[in-house]
């Protein structure tokens, strides 16, 4: 299945420039899945937006079709065919 | 004269300058703007001019990043430079701090982390390795988090494998075997904060640095004590005497001359400018014993404070001495303290400064 990227402009330069992109995904892939996917083509955009426990960092946040995961199931919440899964950092610092 | 190469380390962003002579300085547009920076290594054995940085992003995370032609480009390992293993369950916050080893042990760099955590890379700051012997070490439930973090913020090689830590909250700890075990070395530094008679580990210790002549002398900038240890640490003495007081954060050894140190006084844990409202460094050339207050260039209307890592030498002839405030001024000195110009004005929070004159 495909599914929509949109990646924040801040980490334009570990995508190689794109901030939006389509994945493939097997049928009963999750936020963990589409990352993983994400981190095999752009290991340093990994270790931004993920920890080295494999923990979303604190204030990043990623929503599939516009539902936070955090609200969800996390890093397993599944992501459906056609979704869109927006990773944007949160309103942090000054 | 050859150029030197000042590093200034901000809240958001490194800023380089270099110099000629140390005293006009050039100063470069800011690099990782709107990221922290708050440890620098400059590294010129073997004729390097690799400079290190532990940046850090308040969404993105902290990363190392090396560069060997002064900040034109930047490296970063795609799997980073330094990261917990799987089995402990941790994540670094912050690097505080990025220390090369002795011109003998050219390979090895230093590097000490938040949560409380030593590190050693032995390819020049590209891959580091976690130091389990302090990471496993049986005091670590009871180490705290200062102010700032709970992190192991000095790392000051020495000698045969003998490497000195300091951590907030924690102490000091000193390894005789490169990193493989740790032993607290606080005798004598007091925890006014903590009740009863002082711990045998759980001071907060701002700040350490090791003699130039005598590998066995170290000196420390306390949370309230500054204080001098003739025996690799065993046992400290205070050396506040002559101080307007005994807090602030950093602590300076010269490196060309035995005896020779700085501290950035601060009024107290609750007031935390400069006394008067006057930036000063304090010099003593008799390890402590005696004194001079050196204020010549530095400003007297100043409610900032310098913090541990912007207060930094080089190791010049005279040596050159650094400082940045909170503020986001820095100041320069090529004769040892005596008089400073300004380098840098309107930066944000300085956190780091380092300095070196390149090969």
């Amino acid at each position: 299945m495909t599914v929509r990227v949109v990646l924040p402009r801040l980490l334009a330069d570990c995508t190689g420039g794109r901030t939006s992109m389509s994945l493939d995904l097997p049928e009963d892939g999750t936020v963990r899945a589409l990352l993983d996917a994400l981190a095999a083509e752009h290991p340093v955009f990994d270790r931004r937006v993920r920890d080295e426990t494999g923990a979303l960092r604190r204030h990043v946040n990623v929503y599939v079709d516009g539902e936070e995961v955090r609200r969800l199931a996390g890093l397993v919440t599944p992501v459906p065919a056609g979704a869109e899964v927006m990773v944007v950092q949160s309103v942090a610092g000054g | 004269m050859a150029t030197t190469l000042l590093a200034i380390g901000t809240r958001k962003g490194l800023w380089l300058a270099t110099s000629e002579d140390r005293r006009d300085w050039s100063l470069s547009a800011p690099h990782f703007l709107m990221t922290e920076v708050p440890s620098i290594g400059i590294d010129t054995r073997d004729r390097r001019r690799r400079l290190m940085v532990g940046v850090r992003s308040e969404h993105f995370g902290p990363t190392v990043l090396h560069s060997d032609d002064l900040g034109q480009t930047w490296d970063e390992p795609a799997g980073g430079a330094i990261g917990f293993p799987d089995d402990t369950g941790a994540a670094v916050e912050r690097i505080w701090q990025l220390q090369p080893d002795s011109a003998d042990r050219s390979g090895v760099v230093w590097a000490g982390c938040e949560p409380i955590s030593v590190w050693r890379s032995d390819d020049g700051g590209e891959s580091f390795a976690l130091c389990r012997g302090l990471w496993d070490h049986p005091h670590r439930s009871e180490w705290g988090a200062g102010y700032g973090g709970a992190a192991a913020h000095s790392v000051v090689p020495g000698p045969e494998g003998t490497v000195h830590v300091a951590m907030s909250t924690g102490g000091v700890y000193r390894t005789r075997d490169g990193g493989a075990s740790w032993q607290p070395r606080n005798s004598g530094i007091s925890a006014y904060f903590l009740p009863g008679p002082a711990p045998e580990f759980g001071q907060c210790v701002h700040k350490i640095a090791r003699d130039a002549a005598d590998p066995r002398r170290l000196y420390a900038q306390n949370h309230h004590g500054v204080y001098r240890s003739d025996d690799d640490g065993d046992s400290w003495t205070s050396i506040a005497d002559g101080l307007p007081s005994d807090f602030g954060f950093a602590m300076l050894a010269d490196p060309r001359r035995g005896g020779r140190i700085w501290v950035v006084p601060l009024v107290a844990d609750g007031e935390r400018i400069p006394p008067g409202g006057e930036l000063a460094v304090h010099r003593s050339d008799d390890a402590g014993a005696t004194w001079r207050r050196l204020a010549t260039g530095l400003p007297t209307h100043e409610y900032n404070a310098v913090l541990r890592d912007a207060a930094a030498v080089d190791a010049g002839d005279p040596v050159g001495v650094y400082v940045g405030t909170r503020r986001g001024e820095v100041y320069a000195s090529a004769d040892e303290g005596e008089s400073f110009r300004t380098v840098a004005s309107h930066l944000p929070d300085v956190l780091c400064v380092r300095a070196a004159v390149l090969p």
